[in-house]
């Protein structure tokens, strides 16, 4: 790309975002953001989770209004107040979920609302004509006739991009295109854009593949906690600086204080994996948790962490490897499998996958353990009563209200309440996602105190977490993911935050390259 | 693909269970019977083409029942008591009915309402807007209504086409073009494929709705006007429980409950099998007459699984794209 690295304002700028601000509530989802995508830029958007990608992207798209700053297409000012609106501007979105018809044709998709027709009947031969035609330029040759549901989601993107731009885009945007896509899937896509890009089309490109970033785009923008790090060339970013930026981590913040860590040999194996994985999920990693300590999980969003997590506690079926507990080979298919065996898992949608919101405090803690117990012999009332007040007690969960439903209470005491809820079931192994996201800061200390004392009872803890110095605080090992695989272990002195970032950043083969 | 699968097992059904009907009554397999069946169900395939458009777009109309039942009444009442001519008040009840049609429409569309309970509450409106006008039986002795049913194309055989026979006849054929040939149609599967793709598509999905409903409730009413030419008389208790049948023709005729999929010629060989079941016991003589339903909805049980069965194999063959060779991996 060095012939494209001639200065930004030699190309004519496209999409000028200024001071853009934009809040929900008390929380200030974008703070005077700046923005700038040039004619035929292949520009990446990038930022952990909560960094106010999706809100820039929906502020411009016109979902939601802004509070301030100004947006500028090619030199006019628009404001747009719905998706419609900013399509007919010339700005069209396409998101990883793929908002066409599944059940009409592909030239159906490409051309709904606006088929030809001859007195009034839609002239279908002429329509599939023009539909194959347009795709062909995309490189792809298909019979525009069949369902959209029977192609691949490469083609179904390729698609909603081709209807887009056909209806006139000079911005596009791409929302994660590429997260559920194979390798060869990819490049065609990035064939797709790099001739768009030609045609003086400006991108948008919203990824967590990093590798994939830095393969095809020309300048990176960088967002974190809605407010905007920075905006600079690829080829002037190394990998890590971009790493840095967006998790906000200098190597000297790195001093911190951690548990000492005994010899990992000396504690006995809890539970063991052995090639475990999922093909297009996880790929098959290796993975002892003993009692008594904390194994971290570090990595970029979307670097499968959550995924491993999913794979531990049966969410989602491995389709390699085994799993064994105290030696033991078990079955781990499902989450029951996974409650039965005493594994426990606080998802990090606390909202949708952990709390019931309207249920008291007291129903939500007592859920797993009368699941296991089975429904014919229920918990009665004084036990559950007994059961709520030991761990709202013992976790000071506020206010110490068992009747109360759960969803009044604040984040940090609903997830505390979550973490009752395995506790009471005794687990053996406990697996925390992104324990500490949403909470204030006091409640985040005390989280983080928690996470020690169980561990010193003897539970083993597998705890993901974005935040590195959490991590490195309590994790007695930490293992390291990038591109969906298990990349590296730290163990000992070793787990400190600029090792991880490191290994994070280490440019080695993705998951995918080792994987076909 | 697998929406003219479901039209073949249908049409498959259709022509196995006749050919079983005439092996037992040898005199089933003629034209008068045939003629009969149809001129029997008119009302039936006309209410149903309607709602083929509703199901197909994600919707559901409980209410075409009392429409047909209300549109009855309102006629007999027009000619017999009111002294307007037939024509008008066939028009007049039509208009009533788009506007009936339309108001549910739009209250779906801009309350974010279920099709389900707005259409009910349409049904129980309708339903007693007819018993409030009479709730006696109105025998209608216009000169047209004697025309009307002398009417008949011969068949050879003996078969009578009669006029109601030929108009739902028509009225399919209309409706098939309408629902596969044109924009409108393409936006009514586009619209139960997804809604929000469809709005995102820039589609008007408002009133997309509101034509659509008006549309069912329009064939309802037409559906009642050729009721009321196949009694000769307006009863406000006429085709109760209707709406069920109608539906039970949709999905035995291959249109998927959930939308997006579905034909009116399926819709029609829906029709003619619960025809072919009436009939049958007809014939036999000594089978209760509430054997069709029993029949039907043993159909409907095994049609609905088929359906199930259908789409988890085409799922599970996915057609692998050419020029798109997939690698490796797979989701």
């Amino acid at each position: 790309m060095s012939d494209s690295s001639a200065p930004p304002a030699a190309r004519p700028s496209l999409l000028e975002i200024r001071g853009l601000t934009k809040s929900f509530g008390a929380l200030k989802a974008l703070q005077d953001v700046d923005f700038t995508l040039g004619e035929g830029e292949i520009h990446a958007l990038l930022g952990e989770n909560g960094a106010g990608k999706s809100t820039l992207i929906k502020v411009v798209t016109g979902v939601f209004a802004r509070d301030a700053g100004t947006v500028r297409l090619a030199g006019d000012e628009i404001a747009p107040r719905s998706a419609k609106d900013a399509v007919e501007a010339g700005i069209a979105t396409v998101y990883q979920e793929v908002n066409l018809l599944p059940n009409l044709s592909v030239a159906q998709n490409l051309y709904l609302g606006r088929q030809p027709t001859r007195f009034g009947v839609v002239r279908q031969a002429e329509m599939r004509r023009r539909a194959h035609a347009l795709l062909l330029d995309y490189g792809l040759d298909i019979d525009v006739g069949a369902p959209l549901a029977s192609y691949s989601v490469a083609v179904q993107h390729i698609t909603a991009i081709a209807r887009a731009v056909d209806l006139s885009a000079r911005v596009l945007i791409l929302d994660e295109p590429t997260a559920s896509l194979d390798r060869h899937e990819v490049e065609i896509l990035f064939r797709v854009m790099r001739k768009l890009a030609a045609d003086g089309i400006g991108i948008v490109f919203v990824s967590h593949f990093l590798d994939q970033v830095y393969e095809i785009c020309d300048r990176v923008t960088v967002l974190r906690n809605g407010r905007l790090i920075g905006t600079r060339d690829i080829t002037d970013l190394p990998r890590l600086d971009l790493i840095r930026m967006m998790l906000g981590r200098e190597l000297a913040e790195t001093t911190h204080e951690r548990a000492a860590s005994q010899p990992d040999t000396a504690r006995e194996v809890c539970v063991s994996f052995k090639g475990f994985g999922k093909q297009g999920y996880v790929a098959p990693f290796d993975l002892e948790l003993r009692r008594g300590e904390v194994v971290g999980l570090a990595g970029l969003l979307g670097s499968g962490r959550t995924e491993t997590a999913r794979l531990v506690f049966g969410a989602e079926r491995a389709d390699s490897g085994e799993a064994s507990v105290a030696g033991k080979a078990v079955r781990l298919n499902s989450p029951r499998d996974a409650a039965g065996l005493g594994f426990g898992y606080c998802p990090e949608e606390r909202k949708t996958e952990g709390i019931v919101a309207d249920l008291t405090v007291r129903e939500n803690i007592v859920l797993a353990l009368q699941a296991r117990r089975g429904l014919h012999r229920p918990l009665s009332r004084r036990e559950q009563d007994e059961i709520a007040m030991r761990y709202i007690r013992m976790l000071d969960i506020r206010p110490p209200d068992p009747e109360r439903p759960i969803g009044l209470l604040s984040g940090g005491n609903q997830q505390k309440a979550l973490l009752a809820r395995w506790l009471a079931t005794s687990p053996k192994l406990l697996v925390l996602d992104e324990p500490t996201r949403g909470i204030d800061v006091g409640a985040h200390a005390e989280i983080i105190r928690l996470v020690r004392d169980l561990c010193e009872q003897g539970l083993a803890l597998l705890v993901i977490s974005s935040e590195l110095d959490e991590i490195v605080t309590y994790s007695n090992r930490v293992v390291v993911l990038r591109d969906r695989a298990h990349v590296e272990e730290l163990k000992g002195d070793a787990v400190e935050v600029s090792s991880i970032l490191a290994a994070i950043a280490a440019d080695a083969p993705t998951a995918q390259e080792v994987a076909s | 693909m697998k929406a003219s699968t479901s039209v073949a097992i249908t049409a498959a059904v259709l022509v196995a269970g006749f050919a079983l009907c005439a092996l037992q009554f040898p005199n089933i397999a003629s034209t008068r019977v045939v003629a009969n069946l149809l001129t029997d169900n008119a009302f039936l395939g006309i209410v149903a083409a309607g709602m083929t458009f509703v199901i197909i777009s994600g919707g559901i109309d409980l209410s075409v029942g009392s429409v047909i039942g209300f549109t009855t009444v309102f006629v007999a009442l027009a000619v017999e008591r009111w002294g307007i001519p037939p024509f008008a008040a066939f028009a007049l009840v039509l208009v009533l009915c788009a506007l009936f049609g339309a108001a549910m429409g739009a209250v779906i569309h801009v309350f974010d309402l279920p099709p389900f309970i707005v259409t009910l509450a349409g049904m129980f409106l309708a339903r007693g807007i007819s018993f409030l006008l009479s709730t006696e039986s109105i025998p209608i002795t216009a000169p047209i209504y004697s025309a009307v049913s002398d009417f008949a194309i011969r068949l050879p055989g003996g078969g009578r086409l009669t006029a109601i026979a030929i108009a739902m006849l028509a009225i399919l054929v209309l409706s098939a073009l309408l629902l596969h040939l044109t924009r409108f149609g393409a936006n009514v599967y586009a619209l139960g494929g997804s809604r929000t793709a469809t709005a995102l598509m820039g589609i008007p999905v408002g009133s997309m709705t509101i034509r659509i409903y008006m549309l069912s409730s329009v064939l309802a009413g037409l559906a009642g006007i050729v009721f009321s030419f196949y009694t000769a008389a307006g009863y406000s208790l006429s085709a109760v429980g209707v709406e069920l049948d109608t539906i039970a023709a949709v999905v035995i005729g291959g249109t998927l409950l959930t939308g997006g999929q579905g034909s009116v010629i399926g819709t029609f060989l829906g029709v003619l099998i619960q025809g072919m079941i009436q009939t049958y016991i007809n014939f036999d003589g000594t089978l209760s007459s509430w054997w069709t339903k029993i029949a039907t909805g043993v159909l409907l049980f095994v049609f609905i699984a088929l359906q199930q069965g259908l789409m988890a194999l085409a799922r599970r063959s996915s057609v692998k794209p050419p020029g798109v060779k997939p690698v490796g991996v797979s989701t």
